[in-house]
């Protein structure tokens, strides 16, 4: 779907894409309290938050433009720019730090750090703290993670 | 490959955690063996030794703890399907150093480890199919529910108030006393809302639970329900979770296909629905009043107290808010009434903890043991020390907003008043080992640092004074012993912890100068040294 989403996009570049932010938004907006759900199956569906999307929503649920700005740039998860191919997420809370996550944080920014298609980014915690450090590569969580684990993956992914 | 006779079950968990240490390809792996079921059950929470593979059994269900996909063939030939210990690896795999070797476990209900415990709450985990219904009933599910709704609404806020129950989310407020708040509260629309968000590193008992045994919380959440008048109920996760939340949304379409949830509570002729939200990244929204403004779809800052969430909450209507462990103790206090529950215990905390185990420690996973049980016995007896086989040299109990306790303080008894006493709290129950290794004046860094990254923004305190801590202690780093306006900056240090102590509005400001001071208390010779 985000794949059809994305050609759509391409075509016709921004009416396509903020008619189905306006599906999306007009699907939830019944509900009690709709933005978050709104906001991330738009970013489900397009990757990314973007400033017509905001326009968008802010319209179809009477808000200010500044309030859903003020929502959208409150959480971390949400993004206003596009998704880079690959995310690596590295946690950096503490019962990660006590094996070694901050180092592994560091390493995996330095070792990344030439690659524009791959963003490391830091977490507090994925629930996974009795098997540290944990990451996540592309969606999918890793305990007992090594540097080791994560060149491995990348190693995988088609250049 | 087949196997031996009628054919086979085996069980592999489909928590996230097992998944994470790849629990996924060993199921696959077992499919694909002629005349194996593959059945995925919940974790029993000892996740040291996940991939935990169960095999059933004349005896039981026998148990291979640390299995791979690639262990399978060589299992099968010694004999797994029929529940045979695996044969001594030979030689031992050269191209995986870190491999972990299959652990032959036995009779998994006769573990020492699972038989010790007195699990309440996590009484079903791990046993079967998460959302399979039936096996839910069969185990004594819903006989909460169904007393619940033979008892008067006050009878029902009594028992819980009898249990001597306490929120389990980190503050410590009584169950009972909450809930009698929102009955007594006069409204057409009341709402019930689980905080699933469990931000504090080294907290895991939320999502196994929620992964493993969803009715539990269903269950818990219907009681609340029924009881205080409340027809919609929330449940807030966070994001981190997306097997938890998957899990929840089956089991409750489950539930309600099942009559239990919707307009007809288990032919009560009282009406529950009930939804998951996902939350977005943000720890603050933990936090009870920025979790209501997040459900809302706001930004996740903290409202002022009072008015209390019991009396306006979501949508300024009565709103039950408890943690998921809270809800979950709930169908056994029905079930068996309040004073079981209030049997086990110490001085006021009542009944069983769940506590996590983790970081650097041999043995981690969840452990549901009566409260007052050592912190010692915890970390040593239970976890097995730490995992780099190193001292233990700090214990961080209560989340990231807990004390960091020196090695030789392990004796303390874990209770809300008894932690508190020895400057710690319990929080959610997090345990959270640390060995010779920890830096603490970089902990106290990260705790300040922490702070300012997940601050909601709305007090001062916070938000400025938690920047200005990770520059103040990044001075000290920096500044080598005995150089001049070193002590000013220890000085500066114990003054912003003062006013985020005394300044701010919820607890983020308020407790982030505990990790930080507990640092400086207990190993004064890590913020001595030259730069790190
Ligand atoms: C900064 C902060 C973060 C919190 N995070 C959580 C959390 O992740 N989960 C939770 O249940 N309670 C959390 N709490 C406690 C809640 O505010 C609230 O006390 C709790 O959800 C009430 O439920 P209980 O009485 O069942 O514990 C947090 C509190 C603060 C101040
Ligand atoms: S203490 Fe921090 S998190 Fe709490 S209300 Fe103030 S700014 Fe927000
Ligand atoms: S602290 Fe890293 S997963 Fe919890």
């Amino acid at each position: 779907m985000a794949r059809a989403g994305r050609q759509a996009e391409e075509l016709t570049p921004r009416s396509a894409r903020a008619e189905s932010v306006r599906d999306i938004a007009l699907r939830y907006a019944g509900e009690r309290g709709p933005l978050l759900e709104i906001l991330h199956a738009t970013q489900r569906e397009h990757g990314h938050v973007a400033d017509e999307d905001v326009v968008e929503i802010a319209d179809v649920l009477n808000l200010s433009v500044a309030e859903v700005h003020g929502t959208v740039s409150f959480y971390h998860d949400f993004r206003r720019t596009a998704r880079p191919d690959h995310v690596v997420q590295i946690c950096r809370a503490e019962a990660c730090q006590a094996v070694g996550g901050a180092d592994l944080y560091t390493s995996a920014q330095e070792l990344f750090a030439h690659r524009e298609d791959v963003e490391v980014r830091e977490v507090f915690c994925f629930g996974n703290c009795a098997l540290g450090p944990s990451a996540s590569i592309d969606g999918r969580l890793r305990a007992r993670t090594t540097l080791d684990d994560i060149a491995a993956a990348e190693s995988g992914w088609s250049r | 490959m087949t196997a031996s006779g009628r054919g086979c079950i085996a069980w592999v968990p489909q928590d996230s955690s097992a998944r994470a240490v790849g629990a996924d390809e060993v199921a696959a792996a077992l499919s694909a063996i002629d005349r194996v079921t593959v059945r995925r059950n919940g974790t029993r929470g000892m996740l040291w030794r996940e991939p935990l593979v169960e095999v059933e059994t004349e005896r039981g269900r026998v148990g291979y703890a640390n299995v791979t996909a690639d262990d399978i063939p060589a299992l099968v030939e010694a004999g797994m399907l029929a529940g045979a210990p695996p044969r001594a690896t030979p030689g031992g795999a050269e191209d995986d150093h870190a491999r972990r070797s299959v652990e032959y476990v036995g009779i998994v209900d006769d573990d020492p480890w699972l038989t010790a415990q007195d699990r309440v709450s996590l009484a079903r985990i791990g046993l079967a199919e998460p959302t399979d219904i039936t096996a839910y009933e069969a185990q004594g599910g819903w006989a909460g529910l169904r007393r619940a709704l033979e008892l008067d609404p006050e009878d029902v806020v009594e028992e819980v108030v009898t249990s001597g129950l306490r929120g389990r989310g980190g503050a410590g407020f009584p169950t009972g006393v909450k809930w009698r708040t929102v009955l007594q509260a006069e409204s057409d629309l009341k709402f019930v809302a689980c905080n699933l968000d469990e931000g504090d590193s080294g907290t895991f008992a939320d999502r196994i639970l929620a992964e493993a045994d969803p009715f539990t919380l269903l269950e818990g959440m219907t009681i609340a329900a029924v009881t205080v008048g409340a027809t919609e109920g929330f449940i807030y996760c966070r994001s981190e979770y997306p097997d938890a939340i998957e899990r929840l949304r089956d089991a409750i379409a489950v539930a309600t296909e099942h009559g239990y949830l919707g307009d007809d509570v288990a032919g009560s002729g009282r009406a529950f629905r009930l939804q998951v939200r996902v939350g977005a990244g943000a720890y603050i929204c933990g936090e009870e009043t920025s979790m209501l403004e997040s459900l809302e779809g706001r930004r996740g800052e903290v409202r002022a107290k009072p008015p209390i969430p019991a009396l306006q909450g979501l949508w300024r209507s009565p709103t039950v808010v408890n943690n998921l462990l809270s809800f979950a103790a709930i169908p056994m206090i029905l079930a068996e009434g309040g004073e079981a529950y209030a049997a086990r215990g110490v001085g006021r905390s009542r009944g069983t903890q769940i506590f996590q185990l983790a970081g650097n420690i041999a043995r981690g996973g969840v452990y549901e043991a009566p409260l007052g049980i050592s912190l010692r016995e915890l970390v040593e007896d239970i976890g097995g020390g730490t995992r780099s086989g190193r001292p233990v040299r700090a214990v961080q109990v209560g989340g990231p907003l807990g004390a960091y306790l020196p090695a030789d303080r392990l004796e303390v008894p874990m209770g809300y008043e008894e932690l508190a006493e020895a400057g710690g709290m319990l929080g959610h129950g997090g345990v959270v080992v640390f060995d010779e290794g920890v830096d603490m004046a970089r902990m106290a860094r990260f705790a300040m640092e922490f702070c300012s990254v997940e601050s909601c923004g709305k007090c001062t305190p916070c938000r400025i004074g938690s920047t200005r801590g990770v520059e103040t202690i990044d001075a000290i780093t920096a500044t080598p012993a005995g150089a001049p306006g070193r002590d000013q900056l220890f000085v500066l240090l114990e003054d912003l912890c003062a006013t985020m102590t005394t300044g701010s509005l919820c607890a983020m400001g308020g407790l982030t100068p505990v990790p930080v001071r507990s640092a400086l208390t207990h190993f004064p010779e890590d913020f001595e040294g030259s730069p790190r």
